[in-house]
């Protein structure tokens, strides 16, 4: 009797062998990371999380070519972090990243909230989660702030319906669709708590970790690249002197403050221009100076 | 006899795959799927009833199949059908429709004549299934009670 995995059996096997850079070359893995690297600034351990995947993924495919057991992995994600961390961003980069990877066959991504899972009365939460798990199969399914999915407080809450359906799909049909949940870190520990069955069906729990300061000035130079502005340098250094300000007011949700900032240093830019001579070239369209970013009120507001 | 409605129905049964693909082509166009099942063969009835709502901005074929299979286990002895519904102005209306299962026995249909006014004949097809009501059609099980549906 021969037992799977014998020292016998693996001689056997060990013939065959699988160029797994060859294989790598072919499924164009290294691209969408290396976008995702020059893309998204900081992130490390979301990246790390993604390569990992990426390479499990490609042996799982080296190991089918060989002919050994090739399960469907489970690649439901959870993603927790503070406000403005990237959750949708990357999950959005995520779904491409599957696809080029062969694991979705589509590659789009479906993003909802509780509003359109559970339904306003009786039998109409199922169709309605069924819908959108139809509309995701084939790709992504994003559940932002998933913890509102389920209400403690109100046993006769549509949600725990919501939540038995998905749970079904995710388990059943994993081949079809990745759910990715989303949502803040302590809130989702205690969704998960009270929810047991989520938490075993997903198998990367990814932590975002809040920016650092020079983090975010990379950031506000990207957006501001990626909307052909740029900043001076004086208004780099009042962009390095707003970040901890705006950091210990309230509110503060890390790039996407830092978006909000400079889509408000663009319409004093965009002031200032019009109250000028007249005249704008080129490139003082295209500069954000200091005096639009020195105007945020969190320069004039004292920090308590 | 065999019943052939809809398109592919002078080919064999289609395979789980070969529906698939069709879908996919369907969904590939943006045309919005649907699935249909009734216990009365007649090539004039337009009126099948409906398994749930017809599903729009589907992009795999995937949650068809889902619906395909949960129908054929509802109402294993009855015709079931996918359409496909093209939105686009100037179609707005169903571009593909195909059976995906039938029942294992079909008797098929028998020719009525009816003498008329001054011996005209006047001639009727009528299925040899529906002497039966509905949901007795097929053998005992072709219909399962509402509530079993789900």
């Amino acid at each position: 009797m021969s037992i799977p995995g014998s020292a016998a059996a693996f001689d056997a096997a060990a013939g065959e062998v699988v160029d797994l850079k060859a294989l790598q070359a072919e499924t164009d893995i290294a691209a969408p990371i290396a976008e995702l690297d020059r893309d998204l600034v900081g992130l490390a351990p979301v990246k790390q999380r993604i390569r990992e995947i990426a390479a499990f993924l490609l042996v799982a495919r080296a190991r089918e070519k060989v002919g050994l057991v090739a399960g469907p992995p489970t690649l439901h994600m959870a993603f927790t972090g503070n406000p403005g961390t990237g959750k949708t961003t990357v999950a959005l980069r995520m779904a491409g990243i599957l696809h080029r990877l062969g694991y979705v066959r589509k590659g789009h991504l479906v993003s909802v909230t509780r509003d359109d899972l559970v339904g306003q009365y009786i039998g109409h939460t199922a169709p309605k989660t069924k819908d959108v798990l139809k509309r995701a199969m084939g790709g992504v399914l994003f559940i932002d702030e998933a913890y509102y999915l389920h209400r403690p407080e109100n046993e006769k809450d549509y949600g725990q319906e919501a939540i038995e359906i998905l749970l079904q799909v995710m388990e059943n049909q994993r081949e079809d669709l990745v759910v990715i949940l989303a949502g803040y870190r302590d809130r989702m520990e205690s969704f998960f708590a009270s929810n047991p069955g989520f938490r075993s069906r997903i198998a990367h729990h990814i932590d975002f970790p809040d920016y650092s300061d020079e983090e975010l000035l990379a950031i506000t130079e990207t957006l501001a690249a990626q909307s052909e502005y740029r900043l001076s340098p004086a208004a780099r250094e009042a962009m390095i002197a707003y970040i901890p300000r705006r950091r210990q007011q309230p509110g503060f949700a890390n790039a996407r403050s830092i978006r909000n900032a400079l889509d408000r240093a663009r319409l004093r830019q965009a002031m200032r221009l019009c109250a000028g001579n007249g005249v704008a070239s080129r490139e003082v369209l295209q500069t954000i100076e200091a005096e639009d970013i020195r105007a945020s009120r969190v320069f004039t507001t004292a920090i308590n | 006899m065999r019943v052939t409605q809809g398109a592919f129905s002078f080919l064999p049964d289609l395979t789980e795959a070969q529906i698939a693909a069709q879908i996919e082509y369907c969904l590939r166009r943006e045309w919005a799927v649907s699935v249909e099942f009734t216990d009365d063969p007649h090539p004039r009835n337009t009126y099948w009833e409906m398994w749930g709502m017809p599903m729009f901005d589907l992009r795999d074929a995937a949650g068809v199949m889902a619906e395909v299979r949960a129908c054929r286990e509802a109402h294993p002895q009855t015709y079931v059908r996918v359409n496909a519904f093209d939105s686009t102005r100037g179609w707005e209306t169903v571009r593909l429709s195909f059976l995906v299962q039938r029942p294992t026995d079909e008797p098929g249909f028998r020719l009525e004549r009816t003498e008329a006014q001054g011996r005209t004949i006047r001639y009727a097809v009528r299925a040899y299934s529906v002497d039966q009501p509905s949901g007795r059609r097929y053998g005992a099980d072709a219909r399962k009670a509402p509530a079993e549906r789900r």
